[in-house]
């Protein structure tokens, strides 16, 4: 027979001071838990939300990312009239890209931190159709002018909507702001292509990558195909989507792993501290345990209920640890994302299955915490139990 | 002396607790540990750079390059005393995870310029000798098992083909902190075999300055030579260059003290609840102590003493098996050199203590303050 669930209620609440003890210990621990994978987890949204599924991002064979790619106009071209390009009214939709780093001041430390130029296509919002202007104006092409991702402008000092900035060589007028919906594009300033080349004295028609925008997502296979079987190139194709993912995937699993390990180290240390809370409470209860099995309730319930005590605790812990950090989801942080040599803005995200696993982890703190002393609850001979004072 | 007895009897009657104690005590050292060893791992560059040294690089970014006609212009600057330089080759060995810094330097200056980096003359002299040879650090060849006379093949990425070197030397350093990952080969090499594009440019410069107190003169003087030119520099001390990269990686100072703080205050109300229990089921014996003639503080110190006595041996365990177990973490950081300072082991502890203190004080206080009738009354 079951012992019942208000038994528990009732021995928390009896000993209440040293069950907020173990719930705020589980508690900790469940926070930095949900904080850590939060991070690593609007980290790799961000970038991910860089690529659209319907754009692939051609780089020349071998290169990892666009920092170490190079293509000339003539591949350019011959992309250009590849089968699976959608064609907008004005020509294909291709934006064939130049990045370049250049260091401007944090607002906040006022130290530099490098920002990622990427000169593109003036059609390039037809490309990147997630992608739009919020303030001012896009640019002209063959100007030097500059549009600024919606963080660029909140980060960096001097680099607000009709301000002057000097860089590469060249005076650049910042002529607008655009929003590329939480992604890596928004720690990013957007110029023409061309421009970028002759600022910086680069040789005239090289480019990194080209991103196209597919006729249809299921398009991409074709046009893959089409490249890569293409005597006159020698370039490999990602769909955009998988080329950021990858690009996240050493600073997520850094972080994760950073996370893990701190939360499995603080989840030692309040596994401890449970052990410690349910040893006292079955050892205070000594005679009343002894009682509750001499009216004839099993070892089984005995265990059971001493568990559902750990449980009840820890998964206090758990709920609060999880509400607690709750109001962290959102805030703006940044970092250098050394796969790109720059500076990269994102936000904690908090989502429910995050909280989910932070009360998982508390409630399997709360079973190996009360495992133990309820065993040793049950070992004690019911007579010898209930003799003792 | 009889009061140490005491304690440790005290302790030793609830043995799976102290155990549990120490643990937890055990546990957040440990993590404080890791967590200082990780932050040294990243502020290393900043701790170990030179005083005396500074770094010019391209305005625009580090990864644009500068001409190499600039070294003799920057020698000419007053107050400096010797100039090197360096391109990063940014190759992949094997395996894009597999990174570690290819440099391309210039030989008989580079040696010079950084002393802490130790190389045998028989190594150097073959380094000279043969125009594909390389050095690496002791931490990369260590991660990658080479040995002298390896043949080590590095696929280039901005600067197309696969390259082969000739591994004659392994380079150690100095201090503990200094930077074994790096991997040099000679720049006549990259000259001569890389794309046109390439010619004439170099990376970043190295500049030794004769008065380090002087240094802002010459970062001024060589930023001024270069203005209005296509090629503007941005010159700094080598601790600014490293500083500004950390301060790029985000708020780990804060991640790590918030950590700190939340670990901190956990630890305390586990020890402080623990000892709490110890003296509550103990205020019969507390009481009898004191009938027999023990003095208020003497208990006091009692209680405090095996709080203090499970922070002590706790914290030493944790902080300790954090020095043994940080080495370990520097496969997941590139080979980086990871440890935790015996300065810091001490901080550790003299943290358990405190925290073993505030933990104690209110139970103690408590049990000073027992006045012996009601304590009988209550068994």
């Amino acid at each position: 027979m079951a012992i019942p669930f208000i038994y528990n209620v009732r021995s928390v609440r009896q000993r209440w001071a040293s069950a907020i003890v173990a719930v705020l210990g589980i508690a900790g621990t469940v926070g930095v838990f949900v904080a850590m994978l939060s991070m690593a987890r609007g980290f790799r949204a961000t970038l991910v939300a860089s690529g659209s599924p319907g754009n692939a991002i051609v780089l020349r064979a071998g290169a990892a990312s666009e920092m170490v790619s190079i293509l000339t106009g003539a591949d350019v071209q011959v992309i250009e009239n590849v089968s699976g390009v959608e064609r907008g009214e004005a020509g294909p939709l291709v934006s064939p890209e130049v990045v370049v780093i250049a260091a401007f001041p944090l607002k906040k430390t006022g130290t530099d931190a490098n920002v990622q130029v990427r000169g593109v296509s003036p059609r390039v919002l037809q490309v990147r159709s997630g992608v739009r202007i919020v303030e001012g104006r896009m640019f002209t092409a063959g100007l030097n002018e500059l549009v600024a991702g919606r963080n660029v402008a909140g980060t960096y000092a001097g680099l607000d909507l009709g301000r002057t900035v000097k860089f590469g060589g060249g005076t650049w007028t910042v002529v607008g702001i655009f929003d590329a919906g939480g992604s890596a594009f928004d720690s990013e300033l957007w110029c023409d292509a061309l421009v970028l080349d002759q600022v910086y004295m680069r040789p005239p028609n090289i480019y990194q990558s080209v991103t196209v925008h597919l006729a249809s997502e299921a398009a991409f296979g074709g046009f893959r195909d089409a490249l890569t079987s293409d005597p006159r190139l020698t370039v490999e194709t990602e769909r955009e989507r998988t080329y950021y993912e990858k690009n996240s995937e050493a600073l997520t699993a850094m972080i994760t792993f950073l996370g893990t390990l701190v939360a499995f180290v603080m989840g030692i240390g309040a596994v401890f501290g449970a052990l410690n809370t349910m040893y006292s409470a079955v050892s205070e209860r000594t005679r009343e345990i002894a009682t509750m099995r001499a009216l004839g309730f099993g070892g089984g319930s005995v265990v059971a209920s001493v568990v559902v005590e750990s449980l009840l605790i820890a998964g206090l812990g758990g709920v609060l640890g999880a509400a607690a950090i709750l109001p962290i989801n959102g805030w703006t942080t940044g970092t250098i994302n050394f796969q790109t040599f720059s500076h990269l803005a994102f936000a904690f995200r908090v989502t429910p299955d995050l909280m989910g696993i932070g009360v998982a982890f508390a409630l399997l703190m709360g079973l190996v915490g009360g495992l133990p002393p309820a065993i040793r609850a049950v070992r004690r001979p019911v007579a010898s139990a209930l003799r003792e004072l | 002396m009889k009061d140490l007895a005491l304690i440790l009897a005290n302790l030793g009657r609830k043995k799976i607790r102290t155990a549990l104690t120490i643990g937890s005590f055990a546990a957040a050292l440990f993590l404080f540990g890791l967590l200082i060893a990780f932050r040294g791992s990243i502020n290393q560059g900043v701790e170990v750079a030179g005083a005396d040294r500074l770094i010019v690089i391209n305005r625009v970014s580090l990864t644009q390059p500068l001409p190499i006609s600039y070294r003799d212009q920057i020698e000419q600057v007053q107050g400096v005393e010797a100039v090197t330089y360096a391109t990063w080759f940014g190759g992949v060995y094997q395996d894009e995870r597999n990174f570690f810094p290819q440099i391309a330097i210039d030989p008989p200056t580079w040696r010079p310029m950084y002393p802490e980096f130790l190389v045998s003359d028989e190594e150097w002299a073959a380094f000279l000798k043969d125009r594909q040879a390389c050095i690496a650090g002791q931490a990369t060849a260590q991660r990658f098992g080479w040995k002298i006379g390896d043949r080590i093949p590095i696929r280039g990425t901005y600067i197309p083909g696969v390259w082969e070197f000739n591994l004659v030397g392994i380079y150690r350093g100095a201090r503990p902190d200094d930077d074994t990952t790096q991997f040099w080969f000679r720049r006549d090499y990259l000259e001569e075999n890389g794309p046109d594009y390439w010619k004439g440019l170099v990376g970043w410069y190295i500049v030794k300055v004769s008065d380090p107190d002087r240094a802002p003169a010459v970062v001024a003087a060589i930023d001024e030579r270069f203005s209005n030119s296509p090629w503007e520099t941005k010159t700094e001390t080598e601790k600014a260059f490293a500083a500004s990269f950390v301060k790029q990686i985000g708020n780990i100072e804060f991640l790590i003290l918030s950590i700190g703080a939340v670990v901190f205050v956990t630890l305390l109300l586990v020890t402080g609840n623990t000892m709490a229990i110890a003296v509550r089921e103990r205020t019969g014996e507390l009481a009898v102590l004191k009938t027999v003639g023990f003095g208020d503080g003497r208990v006091l110190r009692l209680v405090l003493g095996e709080a203090l006595f499970l922070a002590l041996f706790g914290g030493a365990l944790g902080i300790l098996g954090a020095a043994a177990a940080a080495p370990q973490m520097s496969r997941f950081m590139y080979g980086a050199n990871i440890r935790v300072p015996a300065s810091q082991m001490l901080v550790g502890i003299a943290l358990a203590l405190f925290a073993g203190a505030l933990a104690g004080a209110l139970p103690a206080l408590s049990a000073m303050r027992l006045r012996v009738v009601d304590a009988l009354r209550r068994v």
